[in-house]
């Protein structure tokens, strides 16, 4: 049902209205909840993330640098910035893990202006000009037969990177479904729960914590390095610590109790912010005070709104 | 018999206090030994040591000859020494079913990748996770609360839920921290039953941290009682029930009353 609402309804819907600028905005809250997935795993372990800005900013540069600079197909690239973040999160992750609550969260927000300010010094980075001209992703073949077609050459690549950033995000939150669901997301719910508990049955906590760090950025450098590829360039204000106060709010409005929490929180913040734009110089106002009541009154997220027994990963 | 764990020359000290000072003791294979003593007498605080829950100032704690003080805790666990916390430290929004399973962690053979992937191993981990869980919470009486929320358990059946979640790692060695604080003579009874029948049934070695004296009495096989961090009586109930020391421990000595 929803693979065919998001693969097919909307791309017809887009035609019949003749709205394609949709599509960028479509493409940004698949990305966008993508990267908020990471922050809610880390959520799910006890841990209040705003420092998932810092990890896409890494993605983004990671892989602009190999498609510029290495020559390397984006493709490849994609996957090699993830883990080129999820290897920073787990250098970073070992001390700064052991903080809680508040603590975490403190350090975790000065990551993204860390991250910014490196950006902006080292060299191979550009400083504040960044990496623009980023081309566009190639095809990938295999046996002449054509996986990925060569974006530069599609008519619409708007559609084409739609189609990509979709299938990440379905990619994204079906292991992520998987994993909540599996050992892992048991220990992790545990260790939410009690941490003491759960290192007396035995749970090598300060090593869950690390891997779950570690995913969590991975999903972030993933985003960030699609985003930069669609934007064809990466500066140090590409992410900021604002856009990391975001991804937590994703989580926060979609329901930290759901899987599928942060793909509803985000695609309802994005939107939301869009339509009160209208409002002028009052937007923010009625944006943050639209969110302060919302939290208010559905403190486990918009999908706590769902009919019961239909609870999804909650169960 | 032999020992299972071996307290040797432990030494506490936070700063200038000295919480525990030289205590030494054995536990034998299969026994249910108490430390008791009165507040601030250093009985938390051994516990957390022999747990690894606190590193030790000086001095050793051995599991059948191997250290296992100034280690991480699930280290301890994983080498068969597993405590238990007083009621408040559960897994609040998890059944009492999905705790017991959780703490099945130990026993699983597929890696946490294999979970995901759910290959072979994974499903068959699961099954018999499963069936563990409904035994145990069979085994401990606990069928109709099995799928109760533990936030929304009384306090007798958390204390229950705390043993079946130590249980649950296949313990050769149970810490029990308090399991009769605050319970009424009923209560009490009930959870001495349990705990022999885990000794009895389960061939677990217990050892109890606890204030309750008659339960403690009815309980224990040997009894270690520590004042102001030091050790000053080991032996079986009937033996510590008429020592002086412990005695004046307990009720202060006849001269302090006459003297001031």
């Amino acid at each position: 049902m929803f693979l065919l609402a998001i693969f097919i309804a909307v791309p017809s819907f887009i035609a019949a209205a003749g709205r394609s600028d949709l599509y960028y905005t479509l493409t940004a809250v698949a990305l966008l909840s993508i990267a908020s997935a990471g922050v809610w795993l880390t959520f799910y372990i006890g841990r209040i993330n705003i420092g998932q800005g810092a990890f896409a900013l890494i993605g983004a540069y990671v892989s602009a640098i190999l498609v510029t600079k290495v020559g390397m197909s984006f493709w490849l690239s994609l996957p090699l910035s993830g883990l080129f973040a999820a290897g920073v999160a787990i250098v970073i992750g070992v001390p700064i893990l052991r903080l809680r609550g508040v603590y975490f969260a403190m350090i975790s927000l000065v990551l993204t202006q860390v991250v910014t300010l490196t950006a902006l010094a080292l060299p191979v980075t550009n400083g504040a000009k960044g990496i623009t001209s980023i081309p566009l992703p190639g095809g990938v073949s295999i046996l002449g037969l054509t996986l990925i077609p060569d974006f530069a050459t599609l008519e619409n690549p708007r559609l084409a990177f739609y189609y990509a950033a979709c299938v990440l995000m379905v990619l994204t939150f079906g292991a992520m479904y998987r994993l909540v669901n599996s050992r892992l997301g048991h220990l992790c719910r545990s260790m939410q729960q009690n941490e003491e508990l759960a290192s007396s049955i035995g749970v090598n906590i300060s090593y869950i914590r690390v891997i779950v760090f570690a995913i969590s950025s991975f999903l972030g450098g993933i985003g960030g390095a699609m985003f930069g590829s669609i934007a064809q360039s990466v500066y140090p204000s590409s992410f900021q610590v604002a856009d990391s106060v975001n991804f937590m709010l994703n989580c926060f409005l979609g329901g930290l109790g759901y899987v599928f929490g942060p793909m509803l929180g985000t695609l309802v913040l994005y939107f939301g912010w869009d339509l009160l734009f209208e409002l002028g110089r009052f937007q923010l106002l009625a944006y943050s005070s639209l969110l302060i009541i919302l939290m208010l009154f559905l403190p486990n997220g918009l999908l706590s709104l769902r009919l019961p027994g239909k609870k999804g990963a909650d169960k | 018999m032999s020992h299972i764990l071996e307290v040797r020359h432990v030494t506490k000290k936070f700063g200038g206090l000295i919480a525990n000072s030289d205590i030494s003791f054995n536990v034998n294979e299969n026994e249910i030994l108490s430390v008791i003593g009165p507040n601030g007498a250093g009985k938390s605080t051994l516990f957390k040591m022999i747990s690894s829950f606190l590193p030790t100032t000086t001095g050793e704690v051995l599991f059948k000859g191997e250290r296992i003080s100034n280690l991480k805790p699930h280290v301890v666990a994983r080498k068969g020494v597993v405590r238990t916390f007083q009621e408040t430290t559960i897994f609040k929004s998890m059944t009492v079913r999905e705790s017991i399973i959780v703490a099945q962690h130990l026993r699983a053979r597929a890696s946490l990748a294999g979970y995901f992937w759910g290959t072979r191993t994974a499903h068959e981990d699961v099954d018999s996770f499963g069936q563990y869980a409904d035994d145990l919470i069979e085994f401990l009486g606990m069928t109709e609360i099995g799928n109760e929320q533990a936030s929304n358990l009384p306090q007798g059946n958390l204390r229950a839920l705390g043993i079946a979640i130590g249980l649950a790692t296949d313990p050769k060695v149970l810490l029990l921290d308090e399991p009769f604080a605050g319970m009424n003579h009923d209560e009490t009874m009930k959870m001495v039953n349990l705990v022999r029948k885990v000794r009895d049934d389960r061939g677990v070695t217990v050892l109890l941290v606890e204030h309750d004296m008659p339960a403690v009495m009815n309980i224990s096989d040997r009894i270690v009682v520590l004042n102001f961090g030091e050790m000053i009586a080991e032996g079986v109930p009937a033996e510590i029930q008429n020592n002086e020391r412990v005695i004046e421990a307990y009720l202060g000595s006849a001269d302090d009353e006459i003297g001031i």
